[in-house]
Order: structure tokens, then sequence, then C-alpha cells
């Protein structure tokens, strides 16, 4: 099963309607803002309107949430992008004196795209997606969320649906907004562990051989064989095809290689038996305890993590000036809006459930009061509204904690 | 006369390295107090010139992709050579004097060198890699005690954990062991995660060495994870809530980070306090001179005029002919793969553009080539998505720079491929599987065969990647008269791809002229 594409055109009709009356610009300021009066998070933030024709509008800024919403509804973009607060506000960087027009603060944001898993995926490939190719993203962002918040101590994360075949991490911890180019690359380099190009077999290479896993790794272990287990052998049964199985040999010790190969070659044994066959392998052929026993080991347990572990757009999280679709965008291929994700809960989510521009706009119509006219807050009325409050939850948070980090500042300097 | 008690409360306060008495207790320098003393213009040049010619030195062997070891070698002579520093037991030697010198030497680079970001970023680099290989050399107790004196014991430490307020706000700005975060791990600590730090621990060393016994034996240090990126970037530590924990054998790593950061602000400060020596026009005449002598001491990027040079003009449906005739592995690869995918991902496409510009390709051509090569794209996705960044490689849009071509040192070690990439080092970055069936499939008609193979491996599994392909070169080139060891010219290895293929061409019309010669003679 294949995504629908959603039955309605997306007419620039369509999109007005959607930013004048469902778009939460209130709810995306206070994120942005860090606070309710406006500061340069959101004064000198950069957003970038892609219109309709594919025209490109950078270095754009605003005052308020008011004037976004003005602004996009005059120019009614296919979808608008965020950078980061820079030492001027961004409408003036003509302006500026050479070399004073700098990014400063920007949440800390990773990619996640399905294209990075079309070698280790059989039911879709390129754009498609399905629920069950979802669920590599899904251990993906319980991987990455899991990693993010004990090994940095970050807590303020939105995760967002990137409306076709992704999820957007969204950081916004006051460290992790300052942290410079230099200092994501390193964090950045922390989570890489698919490694090196389409003609490197192994592409993990965390640790040399035979030695323990790093512990953030070791620890991530049990979920990873969980779903290499639930999603690689059994589901995606990647394994079944020749090409599948050739690529595992090219993981494993020589020694697997002649054995296996024969036992395989020309047969039609599931995934989950070969599997079971390399296992045994290493029970019959490295004693317990042995120095060989180890070294297949270590060799099962980096081909879980090639087969599962988070495969990243690096390049999207090293910069702090690159920009990103805004949250509640709406995809201009699925009509699906960029709606946020709980990860406590994201194995249940199905990106085919995700409320389309044309299904928000009917709930609304269906709705609809003749008595009143149009009014701000809109979405309550439609299917939308969930996903806002989680939004209006996450920024709360950040704003309270802004507000006590202020308090107790302020007692320091008195 | 110092006790030695005294001197041990004197070293005690973090980075108070020079006490007034004893202005240089340590062979190793953290150059965070200038020279307060009388320096004459003679000495003031000399200094500098001096710690110029070896910084100068580091910068090449970087560029020629010295491995550490040789780099740590031949530095260490250069500088017994012209710029000595003892350590403190050596005999028949003014140690003061060495220890003048290198301290006047690196405050007068710093003047010349803060003047632009470029100058700064590789005076920082070349000065940190210096420190990192003295303090590799140093006497093992004398690092000791200078380790000694950067963190002092570190017990004290812990009154933030303690959670009051008042007392820390009270030391604010007087402790340096609060200002970078250091702090010993507690007994409770170390209980709790001793799991995760013998395993962070264990996971770094080589498959040689015995697995540690002993844990609680080593000291570990607690700190914010930005001030250790690289041991972050690598997964060298146990990492939780943000802070890094760091065992004392990568203590170092610490260090070093330190002393770069240190530099890099005391650049920027350097040159805020700079206008104030425009009236001494003796010095800025002196000053130019040196920052232009580091540029000099430098091989610069590899440009070359190609098609103006021989003539005549490369086109879009030439290249075919010319990647399978002239070009280094990388190249052909990304020529190759483009062929197969019709299309290449962005840093492949600025890689193999860039080679392109500077091999000699038109900005016409070039988009004459690119528009044909990604033939599954149509017009109109193509001028809206890739026309700007291909005319943006010539300099004809954003800033106008004119971006030389990716030499081997970037190409090896920026951006590494990922999982859809064709760019990058195939010596580096294919499995040699594939590098083997690779180089059979791109050369053998240029006379490569697999008896050449293993011994292109083992440079390979070397780490010597560029000498790889300057032995590749030599193999395919052997019908031109190119020996073993004679490398790209004169004995000089590949450094960059478009002076391989240059090479390569040059080799071509020389055989050309000659065949001429021969049948008019
Ligand atoms: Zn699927």
């Amino acid at each position: 099963m294949t995504m629908n594409i959603d039955e309605e055109p997306l007419t620039p009709e369509v999109m007005l309607a959607f930013y004048r009356r469902l778009y939460p610009f209130k709810s995306i300021f206070s994120w942005l803002n860090q606070g309710h009066t406006p500061t340069k998070l959101f004064t000198q933030r950069e957003f970038a309107f892609t219109l309709q024709g594919d025209v490109y509008l950078r270095y754009q800024s605003f005052n308020t949430a008011d004037e976004l919403k003005k602004q996009v509804c005059t120019m009614n973009p296919t979808r608008f992008e965020i950078g980061p607060q820079y030492t001027l506000r961004p409408r003036d960087k003509k302006l500026a004196r050479p070399g004073t027009f700098q990014p400063v603060e920007r949440e800390l944001v990773f990619d996640i795209d399905m294209t990075d898993y079309d070698p280790i995926r059989t039911c879709c490939s390129d754009a498609a997606i399905c629920s069950r190719c979802w669920a590599f993203i899904a251990v993906a962002v319980k991987v990455l969320d899991n990693s993010i918040r004990e090994n940095f101590g970050y807590k303020h994360l939105l995760w967002v649906y990137s409306g076709r075949r992704g999820i957007h991490l969204w950081i916004s911890d006051k460290e992790a907004m300052q942290l410079t180019d230099d200092q994501r690359r390193s964090l950045v380099g922390w989570m890489s562990v698919i490694q090196g190009s389409k003609d490197q077999h192994k592409k993990v290479n965390v640790r040399p051989a035979s030695r323990p896993l790093p512990p953030t790794l070791s620890s991530m272990l049990g979920t990873l064989a969980e779903a290499f287990s639930q999603i690689i052998l059994d589901d995606q049964d990647l394994f079944r095809s020749a090409e599948g199985w050739k690529e595992l040999l090219h993981l494993l010790p020589k020694d697997f290689v002649d054995d296996l190969g024969d036992h395989w070659k020309g047969k039609d044994r599931s995934s989950e038996d070969k599997w079971k066959d390399v296992k045994k392998f290493v029970k019959t052929n490295g004693p317990q305890g042995s120095a060989k026993r180890r070294m297949y080991e270590s060799a099962l347990e980096d081909i879980i993590l090639q087969y599962t572990y988070p495969r990243l757009d690096a390049e999207v999280s090293k910069h702090r000036n690159h920009l990103l679709k805004a949250p509640f965008c709406v995809h201009p291929k699925t009509g699906r809006v960029c709606v946020p994700v709980d990860p406590e809960t994201i194995d249940d989510f199905d990106p085919g459930n995700v409320p389309t521009v044309g299904q928000l706009l009917r709930e609304l119509h269906e709705a609809e009061d003749p008595e009143v006219g149009e009014h701000h807050s809109d979405w309550m009325k439609t299917s939308l509204k969930p996903y806002v409050d989680m939004l209006d939850k996450h920024a709360t948070e950040i704003i309270v904690e802004v507000v006590r980090k202020k308090k107790e500042e302020g007692d320091k300097t008195w | 006369m110092q006790s030695a008690r005294d001197r041990k409360i004197a070293t005690k306060k973090f980075l108070s390295v020079i006490p007034r008495d004893a202005e240089y207790p340590f062979r190793l320098n953290f150059y965070d107090i200038p020279p307060l003393y009388h320096v004459t213009i003679e000495e003031f040049e000399t200094c500098a010139l001096e710690r110029l010619r070896v910084l100068a030195e580091i910068e090449s062997s970087f560029a020629r992709n010295r491995p550490w070891e040789d780099m740590k070698k031949f530095v260490t002579e250069q500088c017994k050579k012209h710029y000595p520093l003892d350590s403190s037991t050596a005999k028949f030697v003014d140690i003061r004097t060495q220890r003048k010198r290198d301290h006047i030497g690196h405050y007068v680079l710093r003047l010349a060198f803060c003047r632009s970001e470029d100058l700064r970023r590789r005076f920082v680099k070349a000065e940190t890699t210096l420190f990192k290989i003295r303090f590799d050399m140093d006497d093992s107790s004398e690092r000791q005690d200078f380790l000694d004196s950067l963190h002092g014991p570190t017990n004290k430490a812990n009154d933030k954990q303690s959670g009051n307020e008042m007392d820390d706000g009270n030391k604010r700005g007087q402790n340096k062991i609060e200002e970078t975060g250091w702090e010993e791990i507690t007994k409770d600590e170390f209980d709790e995660f001793e799991e995760e730090l013998r395993a962070a621990y264990e996971s770094t060393l080589s498959p040689r060495d015995p697995p540690l016994r002993e844990p609680w034996r080593m000291k570990h240090y607690k700190v914010k994870w930005m001030r250790v990126p690289d041991l972050v970037e690598k997964r060298r530590v146990f990492l939780h809530k943000g802070k890094a924990y760091v065992p004392e054998t990568e203590l170092s790593s610490i260090i070093f980070q330190q002393f770069q950061d240190n530099l890099e602000k005391s650049l920027l400060l350097t040159l805020k306090h700079l206008p104030r020596l425009d009236e001494d026009t003796r010095i800025i005449p002196l000053l130019n001179n040196l920052s232009q002598g580091f540029l000099a001491g430098v091989p610069s990027e590899w440009c070359s005029a190609t098609s103006s040079a021989n003539g005549d003009e490369i086109t879009a449906d030439m290249i075919d002919g010319m990647a399978k005739q002239h070009f280094p592995m990388c190249m052909r690869h990304l020529h190759e793969s483009l062929r197969k995918d019709k299309h290449l991902k962005h840093f492949g496409r600025l890689q193999y553009g860039l080679f392109l510009k500077v091999l000699g390709l038109s900005i016409e051509e070039a988009l004459a080539f690119w528009r044909r090569s990604f033939s599954l794209i149509q017009d109109d996705k193509f001028n809206k998505e890739y026309k700007y960044n291909i005319r943006h490689t010539f300099g004809l849009e954003g800033k106008r720079a004119n971006y030389p071509a990716k030499s081997c040192q970037q190409i090896l070690t920026a951006d590494q491929p990922g999982p859809q990439d064709s760019h990058g080092c195939p010596y580096r970055h294919f499995s040699i599987d594939n590098l083997q069936t690779g180089l059979l499939s791109m050369y053998s008609n240029q006379g490569l065969s697999s008896a050449h193979l293993p011994e292109i491996v083992s440079i390979v599994k070397a780490g010597h990647y560029h000498v790889a392909c300057t032995r590749v070169f030599e193999i395919t080139h052997a019908a031109q008269g190119v020996k073993k060891n004679d490398g790209v010219g004169e004995g000089e290895s590949v450094t960059h791809p478009n002076q391989y293929a240059a090479r390569s061409l040059e080799l071509e019309k020389m055989m050309k002229k000659e065949e001429e010669d021969v049948s008019m003679g």
C-alpha cells in the first residue's frame, strides 16, 4: 500500500484559505521567540518563502506574528522555511557592513529522510513511503531522541513530520541554540554511525575490531536488535533475495562466506532462517569466550547497527544558517500538513492518517456557523487541533524555563 | 629562590603559569601573558622569522599529508636547528634565552597574523600543532608538572555541584578552574557509571592493547562536552546529560582544545588593539612581510590555464574521451557514476564541476555538458535547480568568488561521502574489493593488470592514498616513458586531481610532438 496523494489539487486559493484560517502563526511565534513579547529570536530571524512557480525569496524578517501572517497571506508561498537569528534583521541585510551579518542562534535541527533507507527497504523506493517503511523512521526517532536527552541533556525536542517521507527534529534548549557550527559538527559526528559511500559495504566502523561497543551504542542495542528482527528479518525480509543475502555476506568475516554462501545459493530461505544460520555458525565455530567468538559477535552487532541505526542527513545539522521547512507547512505533493509528532507514540503514527489541507478545509466548512465570520483560531474546529496543542504545550515549556533562568540570573546579580 | 612548597602554591591556580620570579618554569607555554619587558627591534624580527620557518614547515607537512609521526620528527629537527627549546634538565644551554625567544616569537606572529580570518585560522592551526608536537616530545615528568600547573589538584572544583549558589557567585571570576569547568568525578559517580566508563575507554583501545584491569585507578574528569569536541566527534568518551567523562589518558585533548580556544580569542583581542601600532612606522612593514612569508612558504592552490596554455579549447563532447585517458580515479568514478545514474549528488557535482572548470571547460561548455549528462531531468527543473549552481562555481553568481578545484587533501578529509554519494577519494573511501575491481575496469587498457594490485592495496592499507594514486599514474603512463618513482614529474606525488590530469595531457602532447618530429625527420 502506498500513500494516496490528496485528491484535491493544491490551488493558490486552497493555500490562501489554509494560511488565513488554519495556520497557527501565534504558536509558531511563541515557539521560535521563546517568550510572549517579541525578542531578537523572532525579529532577527530569517524566513525564506518559496512562491508559486518556485521563486525563492530569502532574508525575510518580521516584528510580530501578525506581520508574518500578513506577509504570508500576501505572498501566498507554497511553503516557507526558518533560518537562524542573525546579528541584524535579515531584511536589513543590504545595509550591513561587510562581515557584520552573521548567524547567532538557531535551533539544533536534524533531518531523517526515507531515501537514505532505499538500500535497505524492499516495500517502496524513492519518494514513496508506507506504514511498513515508517518503522525505520520510528526506530530512528527513538534512538536519536534518547541519545539527545541522555547524552547531551537537552529537553526541548520537537519532532515534525516532513509531509512525505521523513521527519525533522528541532531542539530549542538555550545551549543547543547557541552551538557554533564546529560544535554542531562534533555533535553530528557523535550521532553518525552509518558512514562511507555506496561503494563501501561496511558502513559501521565505531571501534577497533572485537572491542566493546561505545556505551552509547551498546545501551541502544536491545532496541535495535528488536527492530532488526521485526523490520529487517520479518517485515522487509531483506535477506531473502540474492542481492540482500550477498550484501549480508559482505559484512560477515571471511569464514562465514564459503559455508553460508553455498548453503543459501539457489534456495528460497527466509531472512529469519538465514539469520538463524548465521547465529548457529557463530555458536559452532566460535567457542564461548574465545577471541574468535568475540570477533563474530562484534560483526553481528555491527550488522544490526548498519541496518537499523538512524541515517542522518548530516549537512542539515552542521550549519546554523541552514534553512528548514517550518512546521505546519503543507507538502506540495501530498497536501499533508507537517504536523508535530510525539516520540512516545511514534510506533502508532501513520503518515497516511496525517490531515491533508483539503480535509481540514472541508472540516472547517462543515463546522461553519453562518452567523460568525472568520476567526483566528479556526484550527480548533478541525483535526489540526491536537497538533497545534502539542506545539503550544512545547512552546510553553520552553518559555517557562526561559523565565526561570532569567529569574535565577536576576537573583544572582542582585 | 622559591621553595618547592611555594611553587606548588603558585602553580595551583589554573593557567597562572608564569610566576613573576621564575619567568619560565616550563618548556611548554600557554602564552597567556605577553612579554612585559623591553624587546629590541632585532629580537622582534629574528625571533619571529625563526618561528615562522617552523610554522611554515608544519603547514606544508599538512599539505603533503605527512603522517603525524613523520611530521613530528621533521618539525622537531627543524626546531632543533633553528629554534631550539630544551627541557629544564638540559645542561650547557641557556634555557631562559630559549624560552624568551619562544615567547617573543609567538607574540610577534600574533600581531602579524591576527589581521584576516584566513591568516588567523592558519596561524591557530600551525601553533596548536607545534604545541602538540612539543607536548608529545616533552619529558614525561615535566609534562606532568605542566599539566598539574594547568588544572591543579581538582578536588575543590565541586562547589557548583553542591548547589550553594551564594558561594558559587562569590567565587565567579576568581576561580579559573570554574571557568574551564573541570571536575574530577566523585566516587559515587564513578560507581554509578563504572560499566560505561570502562566500555568507553576499552572501545578506544587498539586490538593489541590489554583490557583495562583496574579502571578505578584512573582519574576521570567531568567537563562540558563542548570543551572536548574532538573526543565527542569520535565518540571517545562517555557522555551523560551534556557532560563528557574524560579519562586522564585523554587529558591532552582538553589541553590542546583549550590552547586553541585561548589563541583564537587572543587573536581577536590583538586585532582590536592593533591600530595603536600604526604610529610605529618600523613595525607595520615588518608585520606585512611576515604574513607574506607564511603564504609563500606553502604550496598554493593548484590552478592551471590548460586551455589557454595549449591553445585548444575543451568542449563538452571531449570529456568522455579525456576521462578514459587522463583522469585520476576519483574523477573517472564520478564521470562513470554520472553516465550510469544520469545524476550526481551535490558534493559529487561540486568536486567534478570544479575539476572540469580548472581543466579548461568554459561556462558554456560546462552548462552543455551537465545539461546533456542529466538526461532524465526536464529542462525546466535543470534550469531551476542546477544552472545557478554551475554558474556559481564559475563565480558568476552569489559571492562571485573564483572557486579553486578541490585538492586531494580537501577530497580526503572534507565532506565524507554518505551511503548515496559518489564523491571522495576511491583509494580512501572504497572497500578494498571495490577498489581493485574499479582499478581493473578503469585502467586495464592503459597497462594496469592484476599483478599491480597487491602493491597498490598495501599502500592504501598503510593510509597513503595519494601515493597509491601516484603509483597508478606511473603504471598507466609507462607507455609515455614514466617510470616508478617518477611521480607526476620530478618525483612529485599527486596532491591535486588537476595536477594529475594536466601532467597526463602534457605527456600525451610531448609524445605527439615526438612522433611528428620523427615522421618529419
Ligand atoms: Zn514502504
